[in-house]
């Protein structure tokens, strides 16, 4: 199977097409014409190319190597806050306080001078070596602790949920230095360009398409290898890929250190475009609402991912406008419909390949230590 | 200088002992293979098989007792992963294949190879390699269903491409776990045909309930009986022994 068969040509194609086009679709054309792309769909479809390699990153996980990630968004805020960062350190004078190197908050908790966390993010290189190192190294030693411990199924998709809702709450404090409860907003400039400008928005829709691509050929390398050939292994009989000699503990840390980066990069790249980032994007729902992305678009499709992720947020951006009330149970049963009937997400309707696919979230119980002894027969 | 060769044996279990919640599934078994042999492995349900296995494959430690490999490895120091590339293959009871790919692709991801991380990822195809997998498929009859989805095979046919599977690992000793298990009389036939053929250059255990498949066999055989040996010998010794009566065949 070639890394770049022709579906994800034509993926990558389009999403190519989509950076150059959207934008000059934007700028380029007068209000009144019926090409023109208003500035705000560019900016909601932009924030939903992020949510669609947060997806990918998932699909990585879950879809080929079974591990049921409901804490990934955590990874996806803490790229989020390494973006935010930089964008607070950028505001200097302009703050309602006008102290050039504190941000506002920190001005007002009376904190004299820049606390350790905070240095260097006035460079943009720094901030975004941190998008990808900070949640990829989360994930290394959360990995490295469970995965060695033989946690899995159930028992890992529970720890997962658990480090999000740890993380929110300590976001939340104020202590923590990152804003507490209001996160960090207010941004001005994104490397000396006014967040707001059109321009500015164009260009971080077509970062978001051109990160999506790299995310997906990344994803598309790894899985078409046999590297990614031992993942899907491991995801249908982890004990077998055992005895065959493999160390499946260190297979699922590098997938998950490398998913967790590609989440961060997504975060950092959602936050300029919706100019705000706070506690509650640390919430267990919004990485619930990323696994119904996958499952809507079909595990281990990886294009499904992303096209699910697309989907769903289309389906919230009109539901939250027009039935507001009515979104959290259409999305709750598609969760269910497709989870029962569609094993494969909204593709495998249109498929006709019968393919065997182990149940959802991995059926039957497992033990938090691994295979619990035989008993003797 | 190398380390002092403990025994001659390929496989050397002295007084394995382990208990589960109170219950001893091994007390002091001890158990010796050759280079090359092959030895059948009886007993009735709870004498211990699975439990050995288990121990010899890392999966399990011992409480006590020693568990030597080649003489100088001592397997309770390690895990499965390493004593897999130390030369030790596993069939499980039930046929553990990976459903969701291709007969072919399940012997690539068997086939003796660097297991590393990055060495996997910029792994590709080789003629060597293909020509094994030829080799294999052609054993284990598997030739027509090279392209087929694992989970798509018969019981019979998963149960030969596990087999397949440790071959291609290429392993110096095959632990086999009720290879007959639900086979029809036909499959049975073949698979012992199939067994016999790989212990001419590999070594082998056989765990079986199915006495006619042992007889078929012709090996030496090891009688368990609560988490011992009970009996050692070929068949007609076996048959004749008056305990071995007692606690199995006589039932």
């Amino acid at each position: 199977m070639s890394a770049l068969n022709r579906p994800a040509q034509i993926f990558i194609g389009l999403l190519v097409l989509g950076a150059v086009l959207v934008p000059w679709l934007s700028l380029a054309t007068s209000p009144a014409s019926h090409l023109h792309i208003p500035e705000y769909v560019v900016t909601l479809v932009g924030k939903f190319l992020c949510y669609a390699l947060l997806a990918v990153a998932l699909d990585l996980v879950w879809g080929y190597c079974g591990i049921l990630s409901l804490g990934h968004a955590a990874f996806f805020a803490l790229g989020g806050y390494a973006m935010g960062m930089y964008l607070m350190r950028q505001i200097g004078v302009r703050g309602v306080y006008g102290n050039p190197t504190l941000p506002d908050f920190m001005v007002f908790l009376g904190i004299k001078s820049l606390p350790l966390t905070w240095w260097g993010f006035n460079h943009f290189a720094y901030a975004m070596l941190m998008a990808l190192l900070v949640p990829g190294l989360l994930a290394f030693i959360f990995g490295w602790f469970t995965f060695r411990a033989r946690v899995s199924g159930v028992y890992l998709s529970i720890i997962t949920q658990a480090l999000t809702y740890a993380l929110m709450l300590s976001f939340f404090r104020n202590a923590m230095g990152f804003g507490g409860n209001n996160g960090l907003t207010d941004f001005k400039d994104i490397m000396g360009f006014r967040i707001d400008a059109p321009t500015t928005r164009a260009a971080l829709f077509s970062a978001s398409a051109l990160a999506l691509v790299l995310g997906f050929i990344i994803a598309r390398l790894i899985v078409t290898s046999k590297f990614g050939k031992v993942l899907v292994a491991i995801r249908d009989s982890e004990a077998r890929v055992r005895f065959l000699g493999y160390r499946v503990d260190r297979y699922k840390l590098a997938v998950f250190t490398i998913s967790a980066m590609m989440a961060g990069l997504a975060g950092a790249l959602y936050v300029p475009q919706v100019g705000i980032i706070n506690p509650s994007e640390f919430a267990p729902q919004n990485s619930i609402e990323a696994v119904i992305w996958v499952a809507v678009g079909g595990r281990g499709t990886l294009i499904g991912a992303a096209l699910g992720a697309i989907l769903v947020n289309f389906g919230k951006s009109w539901f939250t406008g027009a039935l507001p009330n009515v979104w959290l149970f259409a999305l709750g049963t598609l969760f269910v419909l497709v989870t029962l009937l569609l094993p494969r997400g909204l593709p495998g309707l249109f498929s006709r390949k019968p393919r065997p696919l182990k149940g959802l979230p991995s059926p039957g119980p497992s033990s938090p230590i691994g295979e619990e002894p035989h008993a003797a027969s | 200088m190398p380390p002092l060769k403990l025994t001659q044996s390929l496989l050397y279990l002295d007084g394995v002992s382990v208990a589960f919640d109170g219950f001893k599934a091994l007390r002091g078994l001890s158990l010796s293979l050759d280079d090359g042999e092959m030895r059948a492995i009886i007993g009735p349900n709870g004498a211990g098989k699975t439990t050995m296995m288990d121990i010899i494959t890392g999966k399990t430690r011992p409480d006590s007792g020693e568990v030597l490999f080649g003489g100088t490895h001592d397997l309770t120091t390690m895990d499965e992963a390493e004593i897999a590339n130390l030369g030790i293959g596993r069939k499980f009871q039930k046929p553990t294949v990976f459903d969701n790919h291709t007969v072919e692709d399940n012997l690539l991801l068997a086939l003796k190879a660097a297991r590393g991380i990055w060495s996997v990822f910029v792994a590709r195809r080789h003629a060597a390699g293909n020509a094994r997998i030829d080799d294999i498929l052609g054993l284990t009859g598997l030739g027509d269903a090279r392209s087929t989805l694992a989970g798509g095979l018969s019981h019979g046919q998963k149960q030969w491409l596990e087999i397949g599977m440790l071959l291609a690992q290429d392993p110096k000793l095959l632990l086999v776990d009720e290879p007959v298990a639900g086979m029809t009389d036909a499959e049975t036939a073949k698979t012992a045909t199939m067994l016999k053929h790989i212990a001419r250059d590999h070594s082998v255990v056989v765990v079986e309930h199915d006495m006619d498949f042992v007889r078929s066999l012709n090996v030496k055989i090891t009688v368990l009986h609560e988490g011992a040996v009970l009996a050692e010998g070929p068949l007609d010794v076996i048959s004749a022994d008056p305990r071995v009566i007692e606690v199995y065949l006589g039932r």
